[in-house]
């Protein structure tokens, strides 16, 4: 069986990165000005989820086929977020008559 | 990061519709994966409304988002990805066949869970007793007073506080009754891409503020309880698990099977990962 298994140190680093992360992130809220803070949030945010995939997910391990399928629920995640705000954004944008 | 092969002599079953064990731990791999992207789109619809709204109605949830309480909510999240660490070494624990360490493993995932819940329901119930829960008992007016009154902010008097510093702009006034200021800012706020609902507004205490905070908590609610449910299912999967491997119930140690649970668990955390900042953090004033 080619099942990967993780080294307790690995496990523990990355625990303690993401650990990292979240104090970042916290302290990020108060630190980074307003206007920028969605974008530092999520960026952590992100870093920290794909940290959970590759490796207590054992994605960095796993076959293509199966880091397909995971990039897959997420783009589809962002088509449906994309293409709404796509559309509530822009409706006030062309004054329609009796809109 | 390092890895080794797994060392322990391999006692799984083969199933006789595949061809080796490496197909068959790959074909519960992906179907795992694939209930999880059907799991990601379950939460995405909420997540996508979350997102419209809190574009359309800024103000409103940046307002709302500031009665939620970010140090239980930064607690409950180094209780989840420390859940999340036991239950990786759960599989690691499986994998090398190492029964009573996995059970151990599980237990402990199995407590942090349950503590996640328990700050969670401590969170709900003040948000119940701040008269923040939609539909049991929602008072805008009344959750803003008693937001700024106890805390020692020397600018904090009454009402007038975040929510018409974003909303109504300069002309935010000096108004000392409540629920006058509220509607004051309301008439002055612009609403740039929907018009207000119904437009009967009046003796109720219901302002377009209001209806837009309460919306604000509908969709935390949903969104941190759809989440909840999915740990109580984790924690009684968790519970299923422990019972089996100490039954010796599972072939080959049961390592697939609890990797495909320590799956299920990962994401769970994931989504709080999100969940955590997009209610809690984003854009609140220190």
């Amino acid at each position: 069986m080619s099942q990967h298994i993780l080294t307790v140190r690995a496990n523990l680093t990355v625990f303690g990165v993401l650990m990292l992360l979240l104090i970042v992130t916290v302290a990020a809220t108060y630190a980074v000005p307003v206007r920028f803070g969605v974008f530092v949030a999520l960026t952590i945010a992100t870093i920290k989820a794909v940290m959970i995939m590759m490796y207590f997910m054992h994605l960095k391990f796993s076959d293509r086929l199966a880091r397909i399928f995971a990039a897959a629920a997420f783009l589809w995640l962002g088509i449906l977020i994309a293409l709404s705000l796509n559309d509530y954004l822009t409706r006030g944008w062309l004054n329609i008559p009796g809109k | 990061m390092t890895t080794t092969e797994a060392a322990a002599p391999d006692d799984t079953i083969l199933y006789h519709h595949f061809d080796d064990l490496d197909q068959q731990h790959l074909s519960s791999v992906l179907g795992m994966w694939v209930f999880l992207a059907t799991e990601v789109l379950f939460f995405g619809g909420l997540l996508a409304a979350y997102v419209i709204y809190r574009a359309l109605y800024r103000g409103a949830f940046i307002a709302a988002g500031e009665h939620l309480n970010v140090i239980l909510g930064g607690i409950n999240t180094a209780v989840l990805l420390t859940s999340s660490l036991t239950m990786a070494l759960a599989v690691r624990a499986a994998q090398f066949r190492r029964h009573d360490a996995v059970v151990l493993f599980l237990s402990l995932t199995t407590i942090l869970g349950a503590t996640f819940l328990g700050i969670k329901a401590v969170e709900w119930y003040r948000d119940y007793q701040e008269h923040l829960m939609p539909g049991v008992d929602f008072d805008w007016a009344k959750a803003q007073a008693g937001r700024h009154e106890p805390s020692p902010r020397p600018d904090g008097r009454g009402t007038e506080g975040t929510s018409e510093v974003h909303e109504a702009g300069p002309g935010a006034g000096k108004s000392t009754a409540p629920s006058a200021s509220v509607r004051r800012a309301e008439s002055e706020m612009p609403l740039p891409l929907l018009p207000p609902p119904g437009g009967t507004l009046g003796e109720e205490p219901t302002t377009t503020e209001a209806g837009r905070a309460q919306l604000f908590f509908c969709l935390y609610f949903f969104l941190t309880g759809l989440h909840g449910l999915h740990m109580i299912i984790g924690i009684g999967l968790l519970a299923v698990f422990i019972a089996l491997v100490r039954r010796r119930w599972f072939s080959g140690g049961g390592a697939t099977q609890i990797e495909m649970l320590g799956l299920y668990w990962h994401f769970v955390d994931i989504v709080w990962v999100y969940l955590y900042p997009i209610l809690y953090l984003i854009d609140i004033k220190s």
